[in-house]
């Protein structure tokens, strides 16, 4: 273990990038651009030094653990400050080649990218409440950008509920500290007995946390918020803000939950992960708009990751981490892909998309390449986690899972391919359609690639994750 | 380039085209028809390379580490080696084929970029070395082809390519399935000559199971009945693609994949002891007397070849699904002679429908008289496809019914006769009307001075006389069924 202090770095370029760029207002574009490239550096590094040597430490300015900011930096937080690091630069490219961008995106997305960083490096459970706040204030911002009055209202409930699980969390934070007199996540985790106080407190962190990642039946608040957004505000949102709330849910699961608790409540949270998997997919199927469409792919793949719960570490966790990741990637890559094809023909109606293939070659491919993790096929990235978390519930013999994974891939398929077929169509009519540019159709191509790298090359990121081959 | 990353390469050689060729603009014509041609000569030259490696003994390995318990694994042995030689060889021809057929046609850069795309994936399928680099390959082809059987933009080729989908996409879902059950019970698997399973002792429930799930997974591309119904249905594709791939890389796929479940993952012997062989036989039985009824009635000529398929397909299962050397050797060998045949048919209706617009068996009275050299091979592939000698499709059928009469099953036999009248039935009518058939009006006159363009009467008459000399020449050397008899010796061991 070492204590380097630059890995604090992480989390303070993006956050003072993003105080710059309120400040210069119209002309915060070059500020995120060197931002993204020293926050992506400082991931990078994050990434090296973790493969090297392991576990990271640091306690910002020399305070210890109960009084001082202590940072931990595992395998996990490596990966998903990398993901944080290599989707929001394209989600900077993208904003800065895609028309009608708003300039206060570049801030809002930064004060995003310090939490989701604050985040994964938080060792204990105040520290994860201040960035989930964090991660609030700045996905509304994201969210309200949009100018519509159905989009603020989409923001004013993503704000209102955001609040509410956060306070949920808190709630349960202030019973455990009250009993325990610690909220570093291993000390927490020694000391916490099974208990009338423990259950309460677990139980609403449970739900707060359940509640901001969209679990079943929560969902509702999702899919206007993501098809409201202004283009690069969604694909940040559904890449990465997204997924923020169930990796703190991860941690305090694996580290903080006695495990007398985990079976029951695994059960249960697996139970929603599964109907959300396969209801949202259900949805997705319905949707004649291609934003609402990926909206609610979004719960739907967000169950996926709940099947970690009743599966346990091991195999399902990589495999959750892993659906993290190339979802990440895949759905940021499809937003951008989204937001190109509504500025290209006026609007993302499913009938507008006929014929359009000839015109916009590569963000069809995109569509094509990312829609390979949705619909966990292979070569993908989403491939390698649904394989992980097939073997996991075959070995653990809790087939029922991966009947939920085989079913909710085909379903999967259905949504992709109604997108994908229009592909084939002659053009409906000679609509005026705009070409795309370059620079908003390459950054969305980029990361499709990204999710499908992760599906060849799987065996480093996995490494990380101590489950390597 | 080193030996050890002969199977690389041989893979990279499409996959490269396919993407040089994605990134070609329409009107390129003449550097895609290049990279065309020159990928699928190079390929061949390194399939010949490694065939000749393999047959001295030589075994070529790639090995990139993936998840646990399971490599990517590329590896040439004897039976990788069969379907590859045939899908280079084939690639070839089709290519020049595709090349004629699709002159002036739109979207090309797309249909050859995922043409190549397809036969990457069968290269894959092909060299796989375990079930989950097997299962990569399987599902990308599922994925390659489908752009290629919607590629007319028509509501009927949509349709068609929906319930394609459905059905691969569901027997992908049910392989999976299977290879991450036989996983978690029995650990990585490596195809190994032989079996490479355990000996069950518990798990013998879980092992039934799992072949089950295998067998239906491959199954659907493999046609056998009762989930064979995208077949027929995906002939709205252009010819080339129902030439090279619905006849010979995606039903071969099933067919491949069935042959490797049985004897290197669960071991021929294993297979038998737990009783797994002999409803598989059953199936594949009825499969092979269903196609053959269902061909009797279809007028549409390539759907008639299609049902045909179906029920060819099944030979090849029914042959390694008896327990038996011989009757294994039957059916391994006609997995390259239902390839060679069977293209040669697509190949024919495609000069049909292109030089004279001729699509049903009906309108194909005296065609004969005009396009002499189609129907020449056509007749030659029919005739063994009925079995007659010394076409190559009677080598299969003699090791077929000899084989059973070996392992002790006789109604093999009665399944062949019965099948090989109604190959009669179906295809005889065809060579009759085309030779003896008298037609009213004069056909319109050849364009050039062969009966149909070169490029679709060269691949034709080439590949018929290598159907013919697969027969011919089987007791050589280098004969396919030469090649299949040692495969089927290290199978079952001293």
């Amino acid at each position: 273990m070492t204590e380097p202090a630059w890995v604090a770095g992480v989390v303070v370029i993006p956050l003072v990038g993003a105080l710059i760029a309120v400040l210069a207002g119209r002309r915060a574009a070059p500020i995120a651009v060197v931002t993204a490239v020293g926050a992506a550096v400082a991931a990078a590094a994050l990434v090296r030094q973790i493969a090297r040597d392991g576990v990271v430490e640091h306690a910002v300015g020399g305070w210890a653990a109960p009084l001082g900011i202590a940072l931990r930096a595992d395998g996990l937080s490596a990966l998903f400050v990398a993901a944080v690091a290599v989707v929001g630069t394209a989600a900077i490219v993208y904003a800065l080649a895609h028309p009608g961008t708003p300039h206060r995106f570049h801030a809002a997305w930064l004060l995003g990218w310090a939490g989701l960083a604050a985040l994964a490096v938080s060792a204990d459970a105040f520290n994860l409440y201040v960035a989930l706040e964090l991660l609030t204030l700045a996905g509304a911002t994201l969210v309200a950008l949009a100018s519509e009055a159905a989009a603020l209202r989409a923001a004013l409930r993503y704000i209102l509920l955001a609040l509410a699980g956060s306070l949920a969390y808190l709630f349960g934070v202030v019973l455990l500290y009250a009993a325990h007199a610690t909220l570093e996540l291993s000390a927490l985790g020694a000391a916490v007995t099974p208990g009338p106080v423990t259950a309460v407190a677990i139980a609403a962190m449970v739900a707060g946390l359940a509640l901001k990642s969209a679990l079943f039946p929560l969902h509702g608040w999702l899919p206007p918020a993501y098809a409201g957004a202004p283009a690069a505000s969604a694909v940040v949102l559904a890449g990465l803000l997204g997924k923020a709330s169930f990796l703190v849910l991860v941690r305090l699961w694996f580290e903080v939950v006695p495990p007398s608790l985990r079976p029951d409540a695994g059960l249960l949270l697996g139970v929603l992960g599964a109907a959300g998997a396969l209801w949202g997919a259900v949805l997705a199927l319905r949707q004649t708009r291609l934003r609402r469409l990926l909206a609610y792919s979004s719960v739907g793949q967000l169950g996926y990751l709940f099947l970690v719960f009743p599966l346990g570490t091991g195999p399902a966790l990589a495999g959750a981490v892993y659906l993290v990741l190339a979802h990440a990637a895949a759905k940021a890559a499809l937003f951008m892909a989204a937001g190109s094809i509504e500025r290209a023909c006026g609007s993302d109606e499913l009938g507008a998309l006929r014929g359009l293939a000839p015109r916009m070659p590569l963000t069809f491919l995109t569509i094509g390449l990312a829609g390979l993790t949705l619909m966990g096929l292979p070569p993908s990235g989403g491939f390698v986690a649904k394989w992980l978390l097939l073997g996991a519930s075959l070995e653990t013999g809790q087939w029922w899972w991966a009947i939920v994974l085989v079913v909710g891939g085909f379903l999967a398929a259905a949504y992709v391919f109604r997108v994908l077929r229009l592909a084939f169509l002659p053009a409906a009519g000679a609509a005026a359609i705009a070409r795309a540019p370059r620079g908003a159709e390459l950054p969305a191509l980029a990361l499709a690639l990204v999710s499908l790298g992760l599906g060849l090359a799987a065996a480093p990121p996995l490494a990380l994750l101590g489950a390597g081959p | 380039m080193t030996a050890d990353l002969l199977p690389l390469w041989v893979l990279l050689s499409s996959l490269v085209a396919s993407v040089a060729i994605f990134g070609l603009s329409e009107r390129r014509v003449a550097t895609r028809t290049a990279i065309n041609l020159v990928a699928a000569v190079v390929k061949l030259a390194l399939v010949a390379v490694m065939l000749w490696g393999v047959y001295q003994g030589a075994r070529y390995e790639v090995r990139v580490a993936f998840v646990p318990g399971a490599d990517l694994l590329l590896r040439s042995d004897p039976l990788s080696l069969l379907f590859i030689s045939l899908s280079a060889v084939l690639w070839l021809a089709t290519t020049i084929y595709a090349v004629g057929y699709l002159e002036g046609a739109p979207d090309r850069s797309r249909f050859f970029g995922f043409f190549s795309l397809c036969v990457a994936s069968t290269m894959g399928i092909a060299l796989a070395g375990n079930l989950l680099t097997f299962f990569l390959f399987y599902e990308l082809l599922t994925l390659s082809t489908y752009p290629l059987v919607v590629h007319r933009g028509t509501a009927a080729s949509l349709a068609a390519g929906d319930r394609y989908l459905a059905y691969t996409l569901l027997g992908g879902g049910l392989l999976l399935v299977g290879v991450a059950w036989l996983h978690a019970t029995a650990g990585g698997l490596e195809f190994t000559v032989g079996g490479a399973l355990p000996p069950p002792g518990d798990a013998a429930p879980s092992y039934v199971a799992c072949f089950a799930l295998l067998v239906a997974g491959l199954g659907v591309k493999a046609a056998l009945v009762p989930l064979h119904g995208w077949l027929p249905v995906a002939m709205v594709a252009p010819a080339p693609v129902s030439a090279l791939l619905h006849a010979v890389a995606v039903v071969k796929a099933g067919a491949f994949g069935i042959a490797r479940v049985i004897y290197d993952v669960y071991g021929v012997r294993l297979a038998d002891t737990l009783g797994l062989l002999r409803p598989l036989a059953a199936v594949a039985a009825t499969t092979i007397v269903y196609g053959s009824l269902r061909a009797l009635t279809q007028d549409d000529l390539k759907r008639r070849l299609a049902s045909s398929t179906v029920s060819q397909l099944s030979y090849i299962v029914l042959g390694v699904a008896t327990f038996g050397q011989i009757a294994t050797v039957g059916g391994l060998v006609h997995l390259v002679h239902q390839g060679l045949m069977k293209i040669v048919m697509f190949f024919c209706a495609g000069n049909l429908a292109d030089e004279l617009e001729l699509h049903r068996v009906s309108e194909l009275d005296g065609v004969g008289r005009r396009m002499p050299l189609t129907m020449a091979a056509f007749t030659v592939a029919a005739l063994g496809m009925i079995g007659l000698p010394p076409v190559a499709g009677f080598v299969t059928k003699w090791y077929l019914g000899a084989g059973a009469l070996d392992a002790g099953a006789p109604w093999v036999v009665g399944v062949l006769l019965t099948s090989s009248l109604l190959n009669a039935a179906y295809f005889l009518p065809i060579v009759y009307r085309a030779w003896f058939g008298v037609r009213r009006e004069a056909w319109p006159p050849p364009a050039g001075r062969l009966e149909v363009r070169p490029t679709l009467l060269g691949p034709t008459v080439v590949v018929a006389a290598l159907a013919l000399a697969a027969g011919v020449f089987a007791a050589t050397e280098l004969s396919p069924l030469r090649w299949v008899e040692l495969i089927a010796a290290q199978e079952y061991g001293p």
